[in-house]
């Protein structure tokens, strides 16, 4: 079974959008501009997410991707005044030809696999399935199946949480304490 | 429906530009966007074959992962931010060093 025309259309336009923003982010010298191309990256992403029946998956990528890490990332870039950093001198001159030689391996593997596989749409029964992708079917599996690494995942936040926060935070401190000390 | 086959071929392209954009940028910043656009095209495959077989455990998988992003994301930038407060800067060919 081949796509309708229309929904073709509309995948080739926003695989062209993601890519374009993709390599702007590679491209750009800018810091902010690659964190703003990824954010579009990320919208079209959900958007994908849309087509392929996860809308709880979508709204989450809109919030989470789009929304905090990348304003975590444009706060620490404006934080740093790190817009603008110069390619300083490279001491591994012979890094970039072979970098662009093995990612262009990657591609050609990748590439047979992927079209080695054949032309398969899946099972249309989802399409039909009512709630298949709703916040209450993922809640549903979330609780029940996977329910340990769920609450797992909450110690790797906290842990996380801490660990920035002692990171940034205590070193100041303890030099405010010496020089508080010494006077 | 589109075929599960293209969204493979655009995370493939999507993947391989986060490769590029590791191992070719220096900026310490851009490298973890290259990575956050990684993780967000291997999220892309698994929805992908969660519509294909019909079953939300990859759904769960890509929540998972956006979870583990998001704690990287917050200790990675904090690192940044400490080794720009030692070297005043965030190139990483600078950071050559295990003594800050």
């Amino acid at each position: 079974m081949l796509p309708n025309i229309p929904e073709l259309v509309i995948f080739l336009v926003l695989a062209v959008i993601a890519v374009a923003a993709a390599l702007g982010m590679l491209a750009s010298s800018n810091a902010i501009y690659s964190a703003l191309f990824l954010v579009v990256n990320f919208g079209v992403v959900a958007t994908f997410y849309l087509l392929l029946g996860a809308p709880f998956i979508a709204m989450a990528q809109v919030t989470v991707y789009a929304g905090a890490i990348m304003v975590l990332f444009l706060f620490v870039i404006m934080l740093l005044g790190a817009e603008k950093m110069k390619q300083t001198s490279h001491n591994l001159l012979w890094q970039k030809p072979l970098s662009i030689v093995l990612i262009v391996l990657l591609l050609s593997i990748s590439f047979y696999v992927v079209l080695g596989q054949g032309v398969s749409v899946g099972s249309d029964l989802m399409q039909n399935a009512s709630g298949y992708g709703s916040p209450s079917a993922i809640g549903t599996l979330l609780f029940q199946k996977y329910l340990f690494p769920f609450e797992a995942t909450s110690i790797l936040l906290l842990a996380a949480m801490v660990g920035a926060v002692v990171l940034t935070g205590v070193r100041r401190q303890r030099r405010r304490i010496r020089k508080s000390r010494r006077l | 429906m589109i075929p599960t086959s293209y969204y493979l071929a655009l995370s493939v392209i999507l993947f391989a530009i986060g490769v590029a954009g590791v191992l070719l940028r220096r900026n310490a910043i851009i490298l973890f966007m290259a990575i956050e656009l990684m993780l967000n095209s291997a999220n892309l495959v698994f929805v992908a074959y969660s519509r294909q077989f019909g079953a939300l455990d990859g759904q769960i998988l890509v929540f998972f992962v956006m979870t583990v992003a998001a704690a990287e994301v917050a200790v990675g930038l904090a690192l940044i931010v400490t080794i720009f407060r030692s070297k005043a800067s965030i190139d990483v060919d600078d950071i050559s060093m295990l003594k800050g």
